[in-house]
């Protein structure tokens, strides 16, 4: 069965669907948590909560507004910078620490996180720094690229271009 | 429509995409391309591994158990306790069960009574919001023609001619309102009787000398008319107005017998 397939028998309730769904994107859905809370214990709670969520509001999504997996990346994203702010009582997404992936990435030391962080340095291998910040924003962090571009402090217009180049980077990392 | 694919993909929308951070114009822009160019569809494919193996790799290792969780909190397993029979006794969870099914359907018909009644409660405000709204547009368009009619009355070039009540019925009296440039006269007739059945008032513009009637028109519809005002063409050099009462589609020239009012113009 293809995704299409798949996502249309998930909307319609249908657990075997959703169940391969889980199994194809429950790894990457508590990755992208885990960047945010370093966590790894909370992270996959999270994440179940997060597939739950997502089984519950499965009549939301709409292929008119993107990919499927940016849908779920989105709710994923939403309940860990709560989860974070919780924790810090911070209100404002600003004040969410926008070097986490940076930090992974350089010392590899997050011990709670739990990540397999050699494979993730092999990944972000040769990136720029600014490129791994752009990444962490708007994949992660869920930024708007006015957002991001303001944190860069560089013009909105360089973002897409940028972006392009720094997930070619990846790209060229992964063959 | 046709696009430069290279140009599109290089120009890093597709990274935005996948991203989630267009604007819904721009989503249904790139799933159209999508559709048309499979490069376009596989590039955006080829962009979003890259993204599944990153956050892959800041993942956890994965329990083993994991969909289970999920599963059992999206209440997809029913738990089946049989029921522990028995024998004898009264089956008091029998006349349980009826009682309440019977409460239910007294609930359920209640219910269905309430939800007709809020219904046609609905149904009638609507009708009343309908002829509110009905109302408030007659109203709106009569204002409207009031104003254009001040508007018109009000015109520098027009002169006001009072006709005043004749022998035949001297309390009756009109109103003139001559617009020499647009050729239109405005008869204010809130001051004549209404005519009698078979019978119409007919405006005439008059030449004194010698006396020369010349019909501009009829007020019609005298009764149903509620302002009492009538526009009649004037393309004549009058130098006074007649009402007469002629019998039902006017006359030839007018019975003088029976002229309700006269006015001379600049008297």
């Amino acid at each position: 069965m293809d995704l299409d397939n798949l996502i249309q028998q998930f909307q319609k309730k249908d657990t075997v669907a959703f169940e391969t769904l889980y199994n194809m994107y429950a790894e990457n859905i508590c990755g992208a948590i885990n960047v945010i809370v370093k966590d790894s214990e909370r992270s996959q709670e999270i994440c179940q909560d997060v597939f739950v969520k997502i089984w519950e509001k499965s009549d939301q999504y709409d292929a008119s507004k993107g990919r499927f997996f940016t849908w779920i990346l989105n709710i994923a994203r939403n309940a860990a910078i709560d989860e974070v702010r919780s924790k810090t009582h911070k209100n404002q997404k600003k004040n969410l620490p926008v070097d986490s992936l940076v930090g992974i990435f350089e010392n590899g030391e997050d011990l709670n996180s739990k990540m397999d962080t050699i494979g993730l340095q092999s990944l972000l291998k040769g990136l720029k720094e600014k490129c791994i910040l752009l990444i962490d924003m708007l994949y992660f962090k869920g930024y708007t690229q006015k957002e991001a571009a303001k944190e860069l402090n560089t013009p909105i217009g360089t973002i897409k271009t940028r972006i392009r180049s720094c997930i070619s980077n990846i790209r060229k990392n992964m063959a | 429509m046709s696009i430069d694919v290279k140009e599109y993909i290089a120009s890093g929308i597709l990274e935005l995409y996948v991203a989630g951070e267009l604007s819904p114009e721009e989503n249904l822009e790139v799933q159209h391309y999508a559709i048309q160019y499979p490069e376009i569809r596989k590039e955006i494919e080829e962009i979003e591994k890259a993204i599944l193996e990153l956050t892959k790799a800041a993942s956890s290792k994965m329990p083993q158990d994991g969909f289970a969780k999920v599963k059992a909190e999206i209440g997809d397993v029913i738990p089946f306790t049989p029921e522990a029979s028995s024998g004898k006794g009264t089956p008091w969870g029998s006349y349980l069960g009826w009682a309440a099914s019977v409460l239910l359907a007294i609930g359920l018909f209640w219910m269905y009574t309430e939800n007709s009644k809020l219904k046609s409660e609905i149904e009638l405000t609507n009708q009343e919001k309908q002829s509110l709204e009905d109302i408030l547009s007659d109203t709106r368009e009569e204002i409207t023609g009031k104003e254009t009619l001040l508007q018109e009355i009000r015109d520098k070039n027009v002169t006001v001619i009072a006709l005043g009540g004749q022998t035949v019925s001297p309390s009756s009296y009109a109103k003139a309102y001559w617009n020499k440039e647009e050729r239109k006269v405005i008869i204010d007739a809130q001051g004549l009787p209404e005519p009698p059945d078979g019978f119409t008032y007919q405006v005439w513009s008059l030449k004194l000398d010698p006396l020369t009637p010349t019909s501009i028109g009829l007020l019609d519809d005298f009764a149903s008319q509620n302002t009492k005002l009538f526009t009649l063409e004037n393309a004549n050099e009058s130098e006074a107005f007649g009402i007469t009462l002629e019998p039902e589609g006017g006359s030839e020239s007018p019975t003088l017998e029976q002229l309700y009012t006269l006015g001379a113009v600049g008297s």
